[in-house]
Order: C-alpha cells, then sequence, then structure tokens
C-alpha cells in the first residue's frame, strides 16, 4: 500500500434526514433534505459542486436518480453499490477523487427508500436458504444468528449467558436512540423485554434485530485548504484518516477453516485503517464508534474484530458498561442501527455524520428535546464500520475520521 | 436364477396418529398411526430414499435399467425415473421407465425387469415404487392412507432372493380411480366393491397361481397379502388357510397406513429384513388383476443386514403435533394471499448445474486436496484453476457445525433449520435441516443428507438436498 488518504481530505459539511418510516416522503425529498442540510452546513451553492458519488442499494440507479431532484447540470455522477457498505463507498470514492487532485468539491450521498416495499423487514428476500444454484444465502437473521449460535459454543456460554450479553448491546443502542432526534426508535427498553421478545431467528429475538428504515445522508468533501475556508468562523473541518474496503472471497459457508466466531473482512479491513491512521492500540485511541449493529452479536464480534476488546471477552466489555455512552469507549452513540435505523444505501454516511457532529461538539444540536447530553468530551478520533451482506461472505467498510493534528 | 440382489426402504419420519385425525373431525378414531411426509417430500424424493438404501455398497453404474412405480408421480407429464436416474448418477444409457395407474405395479415391474434380464438387455434393473396419498380431508383414504416407499434391484447374478414363479391375471374391475383432473381417489359402495371385487378375485386369483407353482400355502414360511385395509387383510389370510401367527406378513395399517403402490413391496422388504436362508415366500399383490408370486431366500440375505429397511425407519420418528399440521404438510390449505413471497427457479441454471444440485456431486482440488461445493472455478483454498476431480459429497455424513432456527422463513412450517455441516472427509455445506424436532438441535450433531422438494416456484419441483439427523 503505498498511498494513504490521511488528512490529505476534508469533511466541510454534513447533513442527515430523520430516519424511520417516512410515508410522505419519496426518495427525491430525502436526497434533497440531505444534500441541502449540507450544503447549508459547508456554506457552498449547490453549483459549486463538481461532481458526486451516490450510493443506493436498491432506490435508484444511475446518476440521475441524484441529478434529477438536485437539478444538478451535467456534472459527473457515480452510482455506486456494496451492499451496506455503500455509503462509505461512495465517500471512499468521493474522498480519492479530491485526494487525486481531480476535483476540489465533491459530494457523497447515500440514500436508501424501503418502506414503499410493502415489506416489514428487508424487501426483496423471499428465499429461504440455499435453493438451487446457491444463489440465495436466506434472510440476514438466519445467517446472523449461527454466528450467535457459534459464538456462545465456542466461548462456552450458555443460552442465557450469551442471551444477555447481546441483549444489554440492544439495551444499550436504545438508552443512546431515546438521546437522538432523528432516530428510527427513540424508547428505552427493558432487559426484560428484550430478553422475552418472540424469537425472530433463535437465538436472535426482536431487540437483536436493527429496524428497516427510510433516510439519506450527506457528506461534502473537499481540500484541507478549502475546508478550513469554508468552516472559517464555524467549528473544524473533520479529516480523514483512514477509508478502508475488504471484500471477502465470500467462502465461509463452504470452508470449513471459517471459524463463524468472527468477521474475517473486518479484521483485514480494520488493520488496512489502523496502519493507515497510524493507530496500534485502537481500544486506547479510538474515542468512539459507529459499528454495524444490523443484529446485536454482529456488534459484540466486531468488538473483537476491531480489537476494541480481546477475543473471546466482550462479554466483560458489555456487561461492564465499557461501551455505553458514559463508558470508555462509547459506541452506537446515535443508537445505531438498531435505534438509528438502517437505509441501506445511507447507513453508512449517517455513522461518519454521527462522528463528524461528535468530534465539532454538535453531538446535542440532534439531540431529543429534553434529553440529556449526548455530547462525549473531548473526542479525537471516530471509526465508521459496515459489513455488507453476511458473516461468511461480506463487503466491509473501516473509516477513522477525527480532528487535524490528531 | 433370477431374483433379488438387493432391497431397501423408506418411511417418512413424521406419524399422524389417527386420534388426531378423529379429534379434528369428530367421530370414532382408527388404530395408532400412520407414516406422513413432511411438507417437502414427494413420491419422487421418497423413492431416492429408498433407493440409497437399497444400493448401499453397490455401484450406480451396474444399474442398465430403472423402473419408477407410483400412483401419485410428482408430474403428469415428465418421466419422474429420469430425475431419480440423474439424482443417483447412473450411467447415461440406462433405460427408464415410469409405471403408474394400478397399485400392483411394482409386482407388474418384476415381470419387466425378468423378461429385460432373459432377453440379455439388462444385467441389473432397479425398480422403486413409492406413493405420497394426498387424500380428501374428513375421509375414510385419511383415515387409512400413509406414505411411504421400496426399492429392489433385480438381476440374475447370485440374488439374495430367487424369484421362482410368477403368475399374472388382470381384472378390469373398477375398485378405486382418479380422474384426470381431480385430487382424491373415488369408488363405490363397500360391500360392492369387496363383496364382488377384492375378496372374490385375490383367493381365485391365489388358488390358481399356487396350482400353476405346484405348491401349497404350507409351503411358505412368509406369506405377504395386499389389502384394501386391515379387516380384509385378516378375512384374506383366514380364507387362504394361512396361519396368522408364524406365516402371515404384518400390514402395517396401525403404523404406516396403506400406502398404494409401495405397500406390498414395504410388506416384502420387511420380510426379508427378518428372512433367513432357505425361507420360502408368497407374496400377492392386488389392483387391476393380480400378481403373484414365489420366493426363496439364499444365503446371500445375510449380505444386505445393515438396510434401514422398514425395521429401523419405522423405529425412527416423530410426531404431527397437529392435524392442522398435517394439511399444510399436503398443502390441502388455502393460504391468504401476499402471505409469502413468490419463489422462482431458472431452468438453465438447473440444467447446467445438475450434477451439482441434482446428484450432489463437489470438486476436490488435485492441488491442496481441499473439498470445493458448490461448483468453483477456482479452489476455495489454494485459488488454483480449474484442477479439480469430481467428489460426490451426497454420502457423506458431517457434524453440525453452526445452526440457527429462522422464524421468519418463507417454508411452510416454521422454524427453518438453517445449518453449516462439516462433512467428514472435508468439505462444508450450508443447507437447511429438515425432518427434525427444533428442541433437540445441537451443534456436533450428527447429519446425513436427504433429497428434498425445496420449493415449487416457477410451476415445477425444485429438488436439492436437506440435511438431517442421522436415522436408522
Amino acid at each position: 500500500m503505498s498511498g494513504s488518504i490521511k488528512d490529505r481530505v476534508a469533511i466541510a459539511g454534513m447533513g442527515c434526514t430523520r430516519f424511520g418510516e417516512r410515508w410522505d416522503t419519496g426518495t427525491n425529498d430525502l436526497l434533497v433534505e440531505a444534500a441541502y442540510q449540507a450544503f447549508e452546513d459547508a456554506g457552498i451553492e449547490p453549483k459549486d459542486v463538481e461532481a458526486a458519488w451516490l450510493g443506493t442499494s436498491s432506490s435508484g440507479g444511475t446518476g440521475m436518480t441524484l441529478a434529477e431532484p438536485l437539478r444538478l447540470q451535467y456534472i459527473p455522477i457515480t452510482r455506486v453499490e456494496n451492499a451496506c457498505a455503500t455509503a462509505s463507498e461512495a465517500f471512499r470514492n468521493a474522498a480519492y477523487a479530491v485526494a487525486a487532485g481531480i476535483h476540489d468539491i465533491v459530494l457523497a450521498i447515500g440514500v436508501e427508500k424501503f418502506k414503499d416495499s410493502g415489506m416489514s423487514g428487508m424487501g426483496g428476500g423471499g428465499t429461504d436458504g440455499p435453493g438451487h444454484a446457491m444463489l440465495s444465502q436466506g434472510l440476514p437473521p438466519r445467517q446472523f444468528a449461527m454466528l450467535a449460535t457459534t459464538y456462545f459454543s465456542r466461548y462456552g456460554l450458555s443460552f442465557e449467558e450469551g442471551k444477555h450479553m447481546i441483549g444489554r448491546v440492544s439495551w444499550k443502542s436504545h438508552k443512546n436512540g431515546a438521546l437522538t432526534r432523528n432516530a428510527h426508535f427513540q424508547k428505552e427498553v427493558s432487559m426484560e423485554t428484550i430478553l422475552n421478545a418472540p424469537m425472530i431467528a433463535w437465538p436472535l429475538g426482536l431487540y437483536d434485530c436493527c429496524g428497516v428504515s427510510d433516510g439519506a445522508a450527506a457528506a461534502i468533501i473537499t481540500t484541507p485548504k478549502i475546508a478550513k475556508r469554508l468552516r472559517k468562523g464555524k467549528e473544524p473541518p473533520v479529516f480523514a484518516k483512514a477509508l478502508q474496503i475488504a471484500i471477502s472471497p465470500r467462502d465461509g459457508n463452504y470452508n470449513s477453516k471459517y471459524d463463524w466466531t468472527h468477521v474475517e473482512a473486518t479484521v483485514r479491513a480494520a488493520e488496512r485503517a489502523y496502519k493507515e491512521a497510524g493507530i496500534t492500540n485502537p481500544r486506547e485511541e479510538i474515542s468512539m464508534a459507529e459499528v454495524h449493529d444490523c443484529f446485536s452479536i454482529t456488534e459484540a464480534v466486531t468488538m473483537e474484530d476491531l480489537r476494541f476488546s480481546p477475543r473471546g471477552k466482550v462479554k466483560d466489555d458489555i456487561e461492564s458498561g465499557r461501551f455505553d455512552l458514559d463508558g470508555a469507549q462509547p459506541i452506537q452513540l446515535d443508537g445505531g442501527l438498531k435505534c438509528f435505523g438502517h437505509p441501506v444505501g445511507a447507513s453508512g454516511l449517517r455513522m461518519m455524520y454521527e462522528m463528524y457532529m461528535q468530534l465539532q461538539g454538535r453531538a446535542d444540536e440532534v439531540l431529543n428535546p429534553g434529553m440529556p447530553s449526548r455530547q462525549i468530551k473531548n473526542p479525537k478520533l471516530g471509526l465508521t464500520h459496515n459489513l455488507g451482506g453476511s458473516p461468511d461472505g461480506c463487503a466491509i467498510f473501516v473509516g477513522i475520521v477525527g480532528l487535524e493534528g490528531v | 436364477m433370477f431374483g433379488i440382489l438387493s432391497y431397501g426402504a423408506y418411511v417418512p419420519m413424521f406419524r399422524l396418529s389417527r386420534d388426531q385425525i378423529a379429534k379434528a373431525w369428530g367421530g370414532g378414531s382408527g388404530a395408532g398411526e400412520k407414516a406422513v411426509a413432511n411438507f417437502d417430500e414427494d413420491s419422487l424424493t421418497m423413492g431416492v430414499e429408498a433407493a440409497v438404501d437399497c444400493l448401499q455398497g453397490i455401484d450406480h453404474k451396474s444399474i442398465d435399467a430403472l423402473y419408477f412405480v407410483s400412483l401419485t408421480h410428482p408430474y403428469q407429464e415428465k418421466q419422474a425415473a429420469s430425475i431419480i436416474a440423474e439424482v443417483l448418477d447412473l450411467k447415461p444409457d440406462t433405460f427408464t421407465l415410469d409405471i403408474d395407474n394400478s397399485p400392483r405395479g411394482a409386482t407388474s415391474a418384476f415381470r419387466l425387469a425378468a423378461d429385460a434380464i432373459a432377453s440379455g438387455s439388462a444385467k441389473k434393473v432397479l425398480v422403486i415404487a413409492s406413493d405420497c396419498r394426498v387424500t380428501a380431508p374428513h375421509s375414510g383414504d385419511e383415515m387409512l392412507f400413509g406414505d411411504g416407499a421400496a426399492a429392489f434391484l433385480l438381476g440374475d447374478a447370485r440374488p439374495a432372493v430367487t424369484i421362482d414363479n410368477a403368475y399374472h391375471v388382470f381384472n378390469s374391475f373398477m375398485d378405486t380411480w382418479r380422474l384426470p383432473n381431480e385430487p382424491f381417489n373415488r369408488t363405490w359402495e363397500d360391500r360392492f366393491i369387496f363383496g364382488e371385487g377384492y375378496s372374490k378375485i385375490a383367493p381365485q386369483a391365489v388358488a390358481a397361481a399356487l396350482k400353476q407353482f405346484k405348491a401349497t400355502i404350507k409351503d411358505f414360511a412368509k406369506v405377504v397379502l395386499y389389502a384394501p385395509d386391515q379387516r380384509r387383510h385378516t378375512e384374506l389370510a383366514r380364507a387362504l388357510g394361512v396361519d396368522a401367527k408364524t406365516q402371515l406378513q404384518e400390514a402395517f395399517f396401525n403404523n404406516i397406513g396403506h400406502t398404494g403402490s409401495a405397500f406390498v413391496p414395504m410388506m416384502l422388504v420387511a420380510t426379508l429384513q427378518e428372512a433367513k436362508a432357505g425361507d420360502k415366500i408368497l407374496t400377492f399383490n392386488y389392483g387391476d388383476g393380480c400378481d403373484v408370486h414365489a420366493l426363496t431366500v439364499t444365503a446371500g440375505i445375510e449380505k444386505l443386514r445393515n438396510r434401514r429397511g422398514i425395521k429401523k425407519y419405522l423405529a425412527s420418528k416423530l410426531p404431527v403435533s397437529y392435524y392442522q399440521q398435517y394439511l399444510i404438510f399436503r398443502d390441502l390449505v388455502i393460504e391468504e394471499p401476499g402471505g409469502r413471497a413468490t419463489r422462482t427457479s431458472s431452468l438453465p441454471v438447473l440444467w447446467r448445474e445438475r450434477k451439482n444440485l441434482v446428484s450432489l456431486i463437489g470438486q476436490k482440488c488435485r492441488v491442496c486436496g481441499t473439498v470445493n461445493f458448490p461448483l468453483q472455478r477456482l479452489c476455495i483454498e489454494c485459488q488454483t484453476e480449474g484442477e479439480f476431480d469430481d467428489y460426490p459429497i451426497w454420502d457423506k455424513k458431517g457434524k453440525i457445525f453452526t445452526f440457527s432456527m429462522d422464524e421468519r422463513t418463507v417454508q411452510p412450517v416454521a422454524p427453518s433449520v438453517a445449518c453449516i455441516m462439516d462433512l467428514e472427509g472435508g468439505g462444508r455445506f450450508y443447507g437447511n435441516i429438515t425432518d427434525r424436532d427444533p428442541a433437540t438441535i445441537d451443534v456436533g450433531q450428527e447429519v446425513e443428507f436427504t433429497f428434498r422438494n425445496i420449493h415449487d416456484g416457477g410451476g415445477l419441483h425444485n429438488y436439492f438436498w436437506k440435511m438431517r439427523t442421522v436415522r436408522g
């Protein structure tokens, strides 16, 4: 790896819509809402955007999906798709264009309009595990539930112990989601409710699964110099420290070497990201993170894959509150996929948005009225992580952003 | 000497107690329970199971002809035998044939096999009889009928059981019939059906056969008798002078039910599982006439003791927990619209990957020895391109590595148990566990493959393999 993105591009502005069941809002509305928040935050006009990267999983086709609602006039727009890492992939490609010196000001935006599909879960699945041609993995819960089965079994957790561990993950995210104005689910949920909820895919119950939402999020990416000029008199810009994607060859269901208690692509992407950002001890150096908690067990395993917790020991950190908002290393400060919601094509930029707001000390701008502060003290580096696919094979993004000079 | 080289059978895992049926509809209960195919089974998949049992230790490529006998073929037009031949990976010039319409089809197929072998056109013939019987809810047939299959490999090279004599007679008497566009059987008043039909025709045929065989009923150690129900079975045995205690093969009405064209074949398998060298057996099959055979067991029977047959499959069972579940198994419930996603299939994909999907043959890398499944262009382990040998995995057992239970499944019965299985001798398989009691599944359990209908999307039966905890 010869090049590094570290400090070569900066975020001058960001926007994020309310996530949830946006019955009165279409894809176009969501895109305009997120983009204009970002334009305003960066203090630019739409005509200042030289190029755009649009991430959407299933809510659009070409770049016109973005050009049409924003009336962008003949600029280059690339539509990207990489499952749940889609929005982060849009961000990465947009950042590379700036770093390469091709463009000065670009827009990375992600959108998903799920709730027009008529499905209450992930739409379009309709399959039940491997059918002919092995094309289908089945719907996500059954895949991630197998991660929990193996994790419990390998580390000797009883069903009750394992269930409590992953339940505690969701309990924490609901606590954070309750503070967050734009989150899909804004209610605290008791451990008792979580543990007794109906099974979706044993051992995962209802509260082990994230929401499926509508939403969009956007970022204005530019050079450090322009970013500083644009944000003069405002909070400082946020700098990219590492942007890594790792795509697995999808063999976990077929290769007996895969242990089903970790996600190899997360490990690979994280190690590259730490190297790119110059991080040696992520447990101490990363202030906070938004990770891909599509299911509670995914977050638990990801803590180990990111080296936030020692292998096989995440239970101790979860149960002791290390990842709570007031813990040593807060995770899912805005509620995560679990509560902020999961519009696939927007989620990566929503995570980035929370890191951006926290780093600038602005987290309480999107606080639920009347709720205690969500702002953590002096964050330096924030990490975002997406898992697109399932444990046996996935597209993983690990990104690190931070303030200048960190 | 022409005869039976090997035998096998299959009894589906689920049993529906006749009390459950009586409870659902009111009225009197029959005795015991009946074997019912799971929602993912049909006559073809059960036929494959019986054949797999029958062909243990036998080279599939040595088979010259396959006759598939059923009253409930999965397709009205489209030969089931050709699909089964593909599943069993038989040699390309295997002669395949479907036989249908009469419950005595299997023993008639014995005659075809004898003639083929006598003529020299075949050396080994596989005869499979299988039925998955759909009956009208709240009918007599619902109480009576069960599901199951049996298979026989026939030939003239040192048979385990010689088939010494055969007697065939046709009869156009209308017992039961089914019209092309109707799902259920029709019949007539039973006093006529039995009084003028079976109870008259059957003893006459057996008497004529014994005369032709120059034998008496006392010559036989065991007698296998077709009957439309338990009462007629007892009556015919009495009329023929068969000793109910020592000679009469049990008909399994109380634990399997009447399995149509598999009925007599399954009884014969049960007989052979208990038989010893020198035993003489008489079989009587009925339907649109009669087939009577006299057989003699040889010492070769001892080599077939590992067959699961009726005995082991009967002992391995799960109860259908409530009557409505049985209706769901047989697709007799009208569902609310839009409740389940539409499932489709691509015929070109099924066709080009048939060896992988239907015969369940994987690949073994010549460079690193890793077993690859599903089909790969490059080895999943060493990434070498195109250096593979065929490696059958359908016959391998394995252990559950991980599993989950999907309650949001689109399959008719929840939960759908997803499972990663690590195969003995290497390789990993991801699929569903069927015929299971969810409460007893655990990591490390031994599982084996079973051939099933995955779904009927696209208006065709999509067959593939699932896993089940080892039976028998």
